[in-house]
Parts: structure tokens; sequence; C-alpha cells
């Protein structure tokens, strides 16, 4: 049987100003898969990503990381993931190296073992001439690859992603992505959050989409397209959508609407 | 984490830091050097010498042990709350800690660690700027080291709480402005307690800086207000309370996380 990277269930949080963000969340996640959690703003993406990386505290439910409760054993778990968070929270007057440095640091790894590999990451994502460089200094795609370099340098078995693409040009945006692909062939699991539906469509092999913070559809990505019954129309609003768009748009404005595969 | 990758982790968080001081040297070390060498001047060779002794030693040999003092409460504090604040309310880089494994404990020891360390490094300096003004006898070495570290200890501790704590940058320069700065002046950095009136004696006995101030006083010149077993008790059951309210804090992440 294939291990989950990942097991959400019936997961519930409400923030202290009264927000409901997840009510009642369940998903999973195989191992060594590309996956992919497709939501409008404010449907729960985030805190679902900030409540398995230990920043946001859940109101309830269960989350299993290969199989360890990271409510029970946070510490434990959290030694195999890395994360990209949706803003940018670099140390601005830090070098791009120590940024990446330091990070391997809070997991326990010598800066004599740091160091190689920092350089390595950040020649393979491109900032092989920026090492030296303050992270202010750096352009915006710039810095969300040095961000992916500080959340790989731990040797992460689970990456979350979250909109790591926002603002990214599509030339930088299309190395990110032949990039993730080798990750997933050596092993590691993505966890992908994106409002880019062909982007979630070229890379991910399973989707969840989440509305109003439950997951209303949940599967491979041929299961999800399967949902997409009818000729692709055009909306009022004059557009017309790809397949995924289309059952996205569908599932996302009809909360009665509701498919676990 | 194994014993030697908290260790990484820890020195990984002092190190951050004090490349950070260095940089801002400026700003982290150079305002208490001036700042106490305008004291000594004024307190020692302009006002001093009308003053004469107090409790047999000459003003600026008395007000130095205060003065140091001044700037181990100051830059322990101020270097542990407001790292821990801008990381957490400027640019979320308190995160890349948060999501590591590293143990609520390392995070405290290693912000604490750094701000004893800035306290400790300006105490020394304006120990050396007082040299310049004063001769300086000592008394007992293992009281100075002891209550030094002490006042680090429990300032950074302190600021640590506001800063993981404060909501805004008015909770960080409030407490600094409104609660340090009256607590060392009342405290006896330039006058003897005894020289009180009965009511204000009384008061400034729950301010725990009277008891660092004067156990730093007894290591230079052998005189005290208080006995030094019980500034030792007093002060050790603070930083105790303190330690306990971080760790709950970090622990929780009240304060830290949503």
């Amino acid at each position: 049987m294939q291990e989950n990277a990942l097991t959400v269930t019936h997961l519930e949080k409400t923030y202290a100003g009264g927000t409901t963000a997840l009510r009642g969340a369940s998903l999973s996640v195989p191992a060594g898969n590309f996956f992919a959690l497709l939501g409008p703003n404010g449907a729960g993406k985030t805190t679902l990503i900030g409540i398995a990386t230990g920043l946001v505290t859940p109101s309830s439910g269960a989350l299993e990381m290969f199989g360890i409760d990271a409510f029970k054993e946070p510490e434990r778990a959290r030694r195999a993931v890395g994360v990209v968070p949706q803003n940018l929270n670099l140390d601005f007057f830090g070098k791009a190296i120590d940024i990446v440095v330091n990070q391997a640091g809070y997991y326990g790894i010598p800066r004599s073992v740091a160091l190689p590999r920092a350089r390595a990451l950040l020649a393979d994502l491109g900032l092989g001439g920026k090492m030296e460089a303050r992270t202010r200094e750096l352009s915006g795609g710039m810095q969300r690859r040095l961000m992916i370099a500080r959340a790989l340098v731990n040797e992460p078995r689970l990456l979350f992603l979250d909109e790591p693409t926002a603002g990214v040009d599509v030339e930088s945006r299309r190395g990110m992505w032949k990039y993730l692909r080798t990750l997933v062939e050596k092993g590691v699991t993505i966890f992908l959050t994106t409002h880019y539906l062909e982007e979630a469509e070229q890379l991910a092999k399973r989707i969840a989409i989440i509305d109003k913070g439950a997951i209303v559809a949940h599967g491979t990505l041929d299961e999800i397209l399967a949902l997409d019954t009818g000729p692709t129309p055009t909306h009022e609003d004059g557009f017309r959508g790809g397949r995924l768009e289309e059952v996205y748009l569908k599932l996302t404005h009809a909360p009665a609407n509701s498919a676990h595969l | 984490m194994t014993p030697y990758e908290q260790w990484i982790s820890y020195y990984t968080i002092i190190r951050k830091d004090i490349v950070r001081m260095l940089r801002v040297w400026p700003q982290t070390f150079l305002p208490s050097i001036v700042t106490s060498a305008l004291y000594f001047l004024i307190f020692g060779a302009f006002l001093g010498s009308r003053i004469g002794q107090v409790q047999g030693v000459s003003y600026i040999a008395f007000v130095v042990p205060g003065l140091v003092m001044l700037s181990v409460v100051m830059n322990s504090y101020m270097n542990s709350s407001f790292t821990m604040f801008t990381s957490k309310f400027f640019n979320r880089n308190i995160d890349e800690i948060l999501v590591s494994p590293t143990p609520p404990w390392i995070i405290i020891a290693g912000f604490v660690s750094s701000a004893m360390l800035r306290g400790i490094i300006t105490g020394v300096l304006v120990l050396a700027v007082a040299l310049f003004f004063t001769h300086l006898s000592v008394y007992s070495a293992a009281s100075i080291a002891i209550f030094i570290v002490l006042t680090s200890l429990i300032f950074a501790l302190a600021g640590l709480v506001n800063g993981v704590y404060a909501k805004s940058i008015d909770g960080i320069n409030i407490v600094p402005t409104f609660v340090l700065t009256p607590l060392v002046y009342l405290g006896g950095v330039f006058y003897s307690t005894e020289l009180l009136p009965g009511f204000w004696g009384t008061l400034t006995k729950f301010d725990p800086i009277f008891y660092l101030i004067n156990g730093l006083r007894y290591g230079f010149l052998g005189i005290s207000d208080v006995s030094l077993a019980t500034s030792l008790a007093i002060l050790f059951a603070l930083a105790g309370i303190l330690l306990l309210t971080n760790w709950y804090l970090i622990r929780t992440g009240l304060g830290l996380k949503q």
C-alpha cells in the first residue's frame, strides 16, 4: 500500500476574529505525487498549509505527515517538510547564501554540509551569480526562487508551495515548473496551491478543489476533468475556459455540488 | 532533534543576530557609549565635585555600577524585544524558525543568549569608558560577573515576552520608555535609597533593578543597601517566572501563530 505524504482529516479552523477558514476539510496526498489544491481567494488553502507547517493552530481535526501526527509530534513531523509561503518573508538585509544556510541550521544541519548544498541549490535555481547579494537587491522572481532554495535545503520529502509563481514572468515560471518536475522525479511530494489552472493541469497528477473551507472535489486529474460533462460553454462574461477551469468554476460557484473521487 | 542538531539550531539563531548587531553597530553599541560618556562627564566631572562623597566613595565611583546596569538592562531588553518583534511583524521571517523542528526552548535560548551577549558587551564598553573618568576598585569580581549576567538574563527574557506579545510597534516602545526608564532611575542609579523618605524607600524595594544595582555596587565598592542573598533570591525567582512565561508563549504560539 502506498504511503501518504499528507493525510488531513476533518480539519476545522476558526480564527480569533470569528472567520471560519476550514470546515471539516479532509484529503490525502500519496507520497511522490505532484498534488495541487485549487480554490478561490479565502477558500482556506493557505490556512491548510499554515496548519500543516505549524504556523496556524487548528481548531479541531487531525493531520499526519508520513504517518506522524503533526499535532502530537510537531517537531518530528516538520523534519521532512519544506515550505514556500505565499508572501515574501525574507530578511531583506540578509545575503542570499546566508538565508539558505541559516535555514539549514534551524534543521540542525551543520554549516560544513549546508554551504555546498546551498550553493548547489542556488545555482540550480539560477541564482548562482547572486549568492552574496542582499535579498532586497533581488527581483521579485529571484526572491521567489530564493524561497524555493531555502525550503529545499533540508532535503524535504514533502514540499508545500503556496502560490509560488504569483507575479513571476512566463519564462521564470516555466523554469520553475521544470525544476519542480525534477524534484518529483527524485521522490519529493509537492503540494501546490495556485490560481493558474493551466499550471495545475500541466504539473499535477492529483487535484483537490476547496471552496469556503470544504473540499468539494478530490481525485486524479483525469477524474476531476471527467466531472466536466457538457460542451465547453461560453459564459455570460463572454469568456470560455479550459476543461479544468470549467470544472473549477462549476464546483466553486455551486456549493451543492460535491465530488469526492 | 538530537542534542547536536539542537546545538546547531541554537548557534544559528545566535550567529544570525550577532551578524546583524555588528552590521548596525552605530545603532547597537555606540549609543550606550556616547550616553554613558555624557553621564560621566556631567555627574562626575561637572556635578560630582560639588556633591562630594556618597557612602564613603566619590559620587562618580558611586554611579558607575548604576550606569553599567542601565546599559545592560536597556540593551538586553531592546535586543530581544526588537529582534523578535521585527521578525514576526515586518517580514515574518520568524516563520523560518517556526516551520523548522527547532523546539521552543531552543528558540528562547537563542534569542535570550544573543540579547544577553549584546547587554554584556555594552556593559563592558561602558565600564571601559568609566575608566577614563575615575579609578575603579573591584571588591568582588564574582559578584560583578553574577549580577551583570543575571541582569542581562532577566531583561533579555522580559524583552522576549514583550516582543512575542506586542501587536504593534507602540507595544515595543512603550515599555522601555514608561516602565524600564522609571524603574532604572528609581532603582538607585544616582543615589542611595537610604536617602529616600519612608514611603519611597519602601516602594523602591518592589523595583527589581534596585536589587541588581545593589548587587553590582557591592561587587565594585563593597557597599549595598540590601543583603546579597535577598537580592539573588528575588532575582532568580523573577528570572524563573519570565522563563516560564516565555516557554508558555512560544509553546502555544500565543502572539506568534494565528
